[in-house]
C-alpha cells in the first residue's frame, strides 16, 4: 500500500480541537495558517511552500481560498497533553457562502483574525456572523501587529462596538514574524470547546466538501458528529440517496495519511468508487447503510447557481475542447453547471451557471489558463421569476430568451443585502452609486472611523460592473459583502442591440427600465469605436421592443489600398493581403458586419458613464 | 502549360541596387556603397544569372526588359547595353520591346541619357517626386525642380516614351498646393505618369519620425480626397488612371507594369529582385539574395544568387493574381482566376460589392473595381479573396 497506514485508537474528544479561520481578504489567514502548520511540524522547512492550504495556482495567485482544505496538527500544550487540532480552511468569498457555513459548522470554534492596521471589514463582519451562526466559539487574534500602523486597542473596541464580542483577550500576533503564534495554540486549546458526540451510536458525519484528485478520484472531507467511520464501510448519503463501500479513511496534516478510522469529533477524509463531484453535496449526511442514523443533519441545501453566462469559443473549432474542459471542471465543482447553447453571434457556445461573479472569473480564468481557450463572455446575468398570464412562472436564465412581452404577467429579480465600510470621504459617491443602482438604504452607521451601509440591492445591478465600480470610486478602500435575500417584481425590459439592423443576441439584457436608454446609448457608443469602418455605413441601434432608443453610425471606410508597387514584389502583396484574411477569421461575421471578437468583450465590460 | 494559366507575356526585370545617398522615405532594395567599384565585375554577375534564368525558361519571347533600383542611372551605358546584349542571346526578342529605365533627374545623370539611347533604352521613368524646391529637399533629394525640370525635358527629345514619378499627400501639403503642382505636372508629362501617395514604411527615417511624431501624415478623410483630386485632373487631362497609382495617355501605359498585374511571366535579375516563373507547369516564386555583394559572390558560385524559390500554391497564385490584378482598370478575368487557383470567387461576395457600387462586370466579361472602388482597394480585394 502506497500510503503509510497507522491502525488507530480514534482519539478521545477532550484532546480534539476542530477550528476555523474567518478573516477579510489579506488579513493574513493564509499566513497564520501556514505558522500553525510550520510550529506543530505538520511540515518540515523543505516541505513549505508559502501558503500550504490554497494549493490550487489560481488560489495561491489570487490569495484566495476556493475549496476548503483541512489539515490535522498535533500539538502538545503547556498542560503536557497532546492535542489534535483539526484546522478548516474554508473559502473566504461571498460567493462560497453556503460551503463557508458548511465549514463552520463542522468545528467548534473559530480564530477570527483582523489585521490590526486596518480594522474590521465587510468580510470580517460577513464571516464572522457566519461563524456565530453555526455557534462557534470566537477568539480574536489581531494580527501585523509588527506593523507601524497597526493599532490594536482601536480595532479591540471596534471588534466590540460592530460584533459585539469581548476583544479584551484579543491574541496579539504577527503572523509574517511569528510573533504570538505559541499564544494563538494555547488559546485555541484553552478557549475553544472540545467537541461532542457519541461513538456507540449511529454514525453521522457531516459532508464539508469534496474534489477531484487524479490518483485517487473523489476525495471527500468529512466531520464525524456520531459513531466511527472505516475503511470497507458501506456508508449512504442521506439526501443524494447513494450507497458506497469505502476504499481509504484518512487525515491530511496536512500530508495524505490513511488511519483507517475516524471517530466523533474528528475531521478527515474517505475516498470510494465516485466518479465525479457532483455526486456528492456540501451538507449532505454520510451515514451506515445498515444502521442508519435516525435524522439528517439540519441545513442542507443543493447548490443554486445564482449568475449565468454563455461562454462561447474564439474559435469555432475550440467547441469540443471547451465542452471537454468543462466537463473536466465539473467534476471538482458541482456549483458550476453549463448546457449547450447557439447564438446567431457567437454561433456554439455554453450557458453556465455560477455561484456569483468570482466563481464565474474563476472558472473563466481556469478554462483559458489550464486549458488553453480563447473565449467570449457574455454579459453576466441573473436568474430572473417570469409569471406568464397564464400562471405559469418560469425561470429565466438567459435574456435572449424572454417570452413575447404580451404573454408575460410579471417579472420578478433576486435582491440583495449589501453591506459596504468604507472610509468617510468615499461615502457620498458610495451613496450615490447605490442609490443609481436602485438601492434601498437599510442602515449607516459608524464603525470607528468608518461609515457601514447596509442596502438593499437588485442583484442585476451588481453582476454590471458594480465591484468595479465601488473599487475605483473608493480607490479600492471600500469593502463588500452581500447575501441573497428575495425575489421582488421589478420593471425590466429587454434591451436588443442591432446592428446594420440585425439584432445581436450575445448584445441583449435584460435592465430596468429608467437605465435602459443610458444603457442602451453607451452600448452604441462602445460599439461604434469598436467595430471598424467597413465599405459601407453601419447603423447601430438599441431598441426596446420595436422602438429604438438609441442609435450611432460607424462611417464607410474611405481610403485603404497600397499605393506604392514594389516592382514585380508580388509576395509582398499577398503576404499582406493573406494576413488581412487572417484578421477577417478572427471577425465575427454578422449579415455583412464583421465584429471583431474583442468588441464583445469590450462592448460588455463596459460601465455604464 | 494551360493557356489560360499562362498568358504567354514574359519580360525581365533588372535590379541596380545602387544609390548616391538613401532618401529617408524609401525601403527599396538600394545602398549606398563608398570606396572603389568594378562596374565591369559586376555586370558579369548578371550575364552569368541571366544565362541561369534562361536555362529555366527556354523559348521564352521578351516584350519588356525595365532597369529598377535603386538608381539605374549611376550605370554607365556601356552595363546597360551589355546587360540588354546578355539578354537578347538567350531569348528571343520582340520588335515591339519596352526597354525601360529608372533614372534619378540630377544633371549628372542626364548626360548619359544619350548613351542609354544608344544601348538601346527606348523609355525612362524620372524619379522627379516633387515640383516645389522645399519638398525635394525634405524628401532628401538631391536634385532641384528646375534640374528635374531639365531632365524630363531632356528625356522627352531623346527617347520615344517616357515618364516621370511623383509624390503626393505629403507632411503639410494642402489640396490646394497639390492641385497646383499636379497642374503643372500634367502640362510637363507626355503619355504617362505615376502619382504615389506617400507611404510610410517601416525600417525609413520617416518611420521613426512619424513614430515620434514629428512627421503627421494626412488623415483618411484627407488621403481620400487627395486621390479624388487626383483622379479628377488626371482624367480632365487625358491620362487617366489605369491602375491605382499609373496614368497615361491610352495606348501609352507602360508594358511591363501590365505585365506584373496581368500576372505573367517574368525573370527577376540582380539582387533583391523579385521573380514569377512558368517551370515544369508550376509557377515558381524566386527572390535573389538583397545585400549586393553577397549577390554577386553568389552568382560568381552558383551562377545565381536565389535565396527564395518557392512553388506556388494554387490559393498563392489566386491571392496573387486578384491582388495585382484587381489594381488595372480593366480587370481580371474570372476564368482565369478558376484556372489559376482552382475555386471561383464567391458569387454572394461579388453581389454584395456589386450592390455597393465598388465592383463591376465588363462586357467581356472581365471583373474590374470602379472608380469609386480603388480607394479602398485592399479591403475589396479582401472581401473576394476571403
Ligand atoms: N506585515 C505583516 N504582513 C502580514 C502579516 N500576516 C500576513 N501578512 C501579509 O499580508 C498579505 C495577506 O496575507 P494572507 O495570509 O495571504 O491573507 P489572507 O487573504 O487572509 O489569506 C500577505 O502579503 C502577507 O505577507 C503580518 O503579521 N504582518
Ligand atoms: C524604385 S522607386 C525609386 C526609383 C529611383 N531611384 C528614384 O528615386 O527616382 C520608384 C518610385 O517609387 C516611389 N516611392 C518610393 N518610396 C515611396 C514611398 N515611401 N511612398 C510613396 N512612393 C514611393 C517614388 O516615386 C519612386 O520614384
Ligand atoms: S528613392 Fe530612389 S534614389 Fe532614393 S534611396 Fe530609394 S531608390 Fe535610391
Ligand atoms: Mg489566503
Amino acid at each position: 500500500m502506497p500510503f503509510c497506514y497507522q491502525p488507530a485508537m480514534t482519539t478521545p474528544l477532550k484532546n480534539i480541537r476542530n477550528f476555523s479561520i474567518v478573516a477579510h481578504i489579506d488579513h493574513g489567514k493564509s499566513t497564520l495558517a501556514d505558522r500553525l502548520i510550520q510550529l506543530t511540524g505538520g511540515l518540515d522547512l523543505r516541505e513549505m511552500k508559502s501558503q500550504v492550504l490554497d494549493s490550487m495556482e489560481i488560489e495561491r495567485e489570487r490569495g484566495i481560498t476556493i475549496k476548503a482544505q483541512t489539515v490535522r496538527l498535533t500539538y502538545r500544550a503547556a498542560d503536557g497533553e497532546d492535542y489534535i487540532l483539526n484546522l478548516i480552511d474554508t473559502p473566504g468569498h461571498v460567493d462560497f457562502a453556503y460551503e463557508v457555513s458548511r465549514s463552520l459548522a463542522a468545528v467548534e470554534g473559530s480564530l477570527l483574525v483582523v489585521d490590526a492596521s486596518q480594522g474590521v471589514e465587510a468580510q470580517t463582519l460577513a464571516n464572522v456572523y457566519h461563524a456565530i451562526e453555526a455557534d462557534n466559539e470566537i477568539v480574536p487574534v489581531l494580527n501585523k501587529i509588527d506593523l507601524p500602523a497597526a493599532d490594536p486597542d482601536r480595532v479591540k473596541s471596534q471588534i466590540e462596538d460592530v460584533i459585539g464580542i469581548d476583544a479584551s483577550d484579543a491574541v496579539e500576533i504577527s503572523a509574517k514574524t511569528g510573533l504570538g503564534i505559541d499564544k494563538v495554540l494555547e488559546a485555541i486549546v484553552t478557549r475553544l470547546p472540545a467537541p461532542n458526540g457519541d461513538i456507540t451510536a449511529p454514525l453521522k458525519a457531516l459532508l464539508v466538501d469534496s474534489w477531484y484528485d487524479t490518483y485517487l478520484g473523489v476525495v471527500v472531507l468529512i466531520r464525524v458528529i456520531d459513531g466511527t467511520i472505516r475503511k470497507g464501510q458501506r456508508i449512504r448519503m442521506m439526501n443524494a440517496n447513494a450507497v458506497y463501500e469505502l476504499d481509504r479513511v484518512g487525515v491530511f496534516t496536512p500530508k495524505l495519511v490513511d488511519i483507517g478510522e475516524l471517530g466523533p469529533g474528528e475531521i478527515g477524509f474517505f475516498t470510494a468508487s465516485i466518479k465525479e463531484v457532483a455526486d456528492t453535496n456540501v451538507g449532505d449526511t454520510i451515514t451506515d447503510d445498515k444502521k442508519p442514523t435516525a435524522e439528517a443533519l439540519p441545513g442542507f441545501r443543493p447548490a443554486q447557481p445564482v449568475v449565468f453566462c454563455g461562454l462561447f469559443p474564439v474559435d469555432a473549432n475550440d467547441f469540443d475542447d471547451l465542452r471537454a474542459a468543462m466537463g473536466k471542471l465539473r467534476l471538482n465543482d458541482a456549483s458550476f453547471s453549463f448546457e449547450m447553447e447557439t447564438s446567431a453571434a457567437l454561433g456554439f457556445g455554453f450557458r453556465c451557471g455560477f455561484l456569483g461573479l468570482l466563481h464565474l472569473e474563476i472558472i473563466q480564468e481556469r478554462l483559458s489558463r489550464e486549458f488553453n481557450l480563447d473565449l467570449i463572455a457574455t454579459a453576466p446575468s441573473v436568474v430572473y421569476e417570469v409569471e406568464m398570464t397564464n400562471g405559469d412562472v418560469q425561470m429565466l436564465h438567459n435574456p435572449a430568451d424572454l417570452p413575447d412581452v404580451v404573454k408575460i404577467a410579471e417579472i420578478r429579480e433576486p435582491w440583495i443585502k449589501a453591506t459596504i465600510l468604507t472610509p468617510d470621504d468615499y461615502l457620498g459617491a458610495i451613496l450615490k452609486l447605490c442609490q443609481d443602482r436602485r438601492g434601498i438604504q437599510r442602515n449607516l452607521s459608524y464603525v470607528g472611523n468608518r461609515a457601514m451601509v447596509e442596502y438593499d440591492l437588485p442583484l442585476n445591478e451588481v453582476v454590471f460592473d458594480f465591484y468595479d465600480r465601488l473599487k475605483s470610486i473608493s480607490k479600492g478602500y471600500a469593502s463588500f459583502d452581500y447575501t441573497l435575500s428575495d425575489y421582488r417584481e421589478g420593471d425590466l425590459v429587454k434591451l436588443s442591440v442591432l446592428v446594420n439592423s440585425e439584432p445581436v443576441d450575445a448584445l441583449s439584457m435584460l435592465v430596468h427600465r429608467s437605465a435602459a436608454e443610458a444603457r442602451g446609448r453607451v452600448m452604441c457608443e462602445k460599439l461604434k469605436e469598436l467595430i471598424p469602418p467597413h465599405l459601407f455605413v453601419i447603423p447601430i441601434q438599441a431598441a426596446i421592443g420595436g422602438k429604438i432608443i438609441a442609435r450611432e453610425t460607424v462611417r464607410a471606410m474611405r481610403k485603404d489600398v497600397t499605393a506604392k508597387c514594389y516592382g514585380g514584389d508580388a509576395t509582398r502583396k499577398r503576404k499582406l493581403l493573406e494576413k488581412q484574411k487572417a484578421g477577417k477569421k478572427k471577425m465575427r461575421q454578422f449579415g455583412s458586419v464583421e465584429i471583431p471578437q474583442e468588441a464583445f468583450i469590450k462592448a460588455l465590460k463596459m460601465g455604464d458613464s | 502549360m494551360s493557356a489560360d494559366r499562362g498568358n504567354d507575356l514574359f519580360g525581365v526585370y533588372v535590379h541596380w541596387p545602387f544609390c548616391a545617398a538613401k532618401c529617408p522615405y524609401c525601403d527599396f532594395n538600394s545602398h549606398v556603397h563608398r570606396g572603389p567599384f568594378d562596374e565591369a565585375g559586376y555586370v558579369a554577375a548578371y550575364a552569368r544569372e541571366i544565362a541561369h534564368f534562361a536555362s529555366l525558361t527556354p523559348g521564352r519571347h521578351v516584350q519588356s526588359v525595365f532597369f529598377g533600383g535603386g538608381t539605374p542611372s549611376l550605370m554607365n551605358p556601356r552595363s546597360v547595353g551589355a546587360i540588354l546584349n546578355e539578354i537578347a542571346r538567350h531569348w528571343t526578342i520582340d520588335e515591339r520591346v519596352e526597354i525601360t529605365l529608372e533614372a534619378n533627374p540630377t544633371s549628372v545623370e542626364a548626360e548619359r541619357f544619350r548613351g542609354y539611347r544608344a544601348a538601346g533604352v527606348n523609355r525612362v521613368s524620372l524619379g522627379v517626386q516633387a515640383l516645389r524646391d522645399k519638398p525635394l529637399a525634405e524628401l532628401g533629394r538631391r536634385h532641384t525642380v528646375d534640374e528635374a525640370v531639365a531632365a524630363v525635358h531632356l528625356a522627352q527629345s531623346i527617347f520615344e516614351r517616357s515618364s516621370f514619378d511623383l509624390i503626393y499627400a505629403r507632411p503639410r501639403q494642402t489640396l490646394e498646393d497639390w492641385r497646383e503642382e499636379l497642374s503643372e505636372a500634367l502640362w510637363l508629362a507626355q503619355g504617362h505618369i505615376s502619382l504615389y501617395q506617400l507611404t510610410i514604411e517601416m525600417g525609413t527615417r520617416f518611420y521613426d519620425l512619424h513614430r515620434a511624431g514629428k512627421l503627421v501624415m494626412p488623415d483618411e478623410e484627407l488621403a481620400a480626397d487627395f486621390y479624388e483630386l487626383t483622379q479628377e485632373l488626371t482624367a480632365a487631362a487625358g491620362l487617366p488612371a489605369y491602375e491605382i497609382s499609373n496614368h497615361a495617355r491610352p495606348g501609352q501605359e507602360s508594358r511591363h507594369n501590365l505585365l506584373y498585374w496581368r500576372y505573367g511571366e517574368y525573370a527577376g535579375v540582380g539582387p533583391g529582385a523579385h521573380g514569377r516563373l512558368l517551370v515544369n507547369n508550376q509557377r515558381h516564386a524566386t527572390a535573389t539574395e538583397k545585400m549586393p555583394f553577397d549577390w554577386q559572390a553568389r552568382v560568381m558560385a552558383a551562377g545565381h544568387g536565389l535565396v527564395t524559390d518557392d512553388i506556388l500554391t494554387w490559393e498563392e497564385q489566386g491571392d496573387e493574381f486578384l491582388v495585382m490584378g484587381l489594381r488595372l482598370k480593366e480587370g481580371i478575368s474570372p476564368a482565369r482566376f478558376t484556372a489559376l487557383s482552382g475555386r471561383r470567387i464567391a458569387e454572394r461576395q461579388i453581389a454584395d460589392l456589386k450592390s455597393y457600387g465598388f465592383v463591376e462586370t465588363l462586357p467581356n466579361g472581365n471583373l474590374r473595381v470602379t472608380e469609386k472602388g480603388f480607394p479602398v482597394l485592399d479591403a475589396v480585394v479582401a472581401d473576394l479573396a476571403a
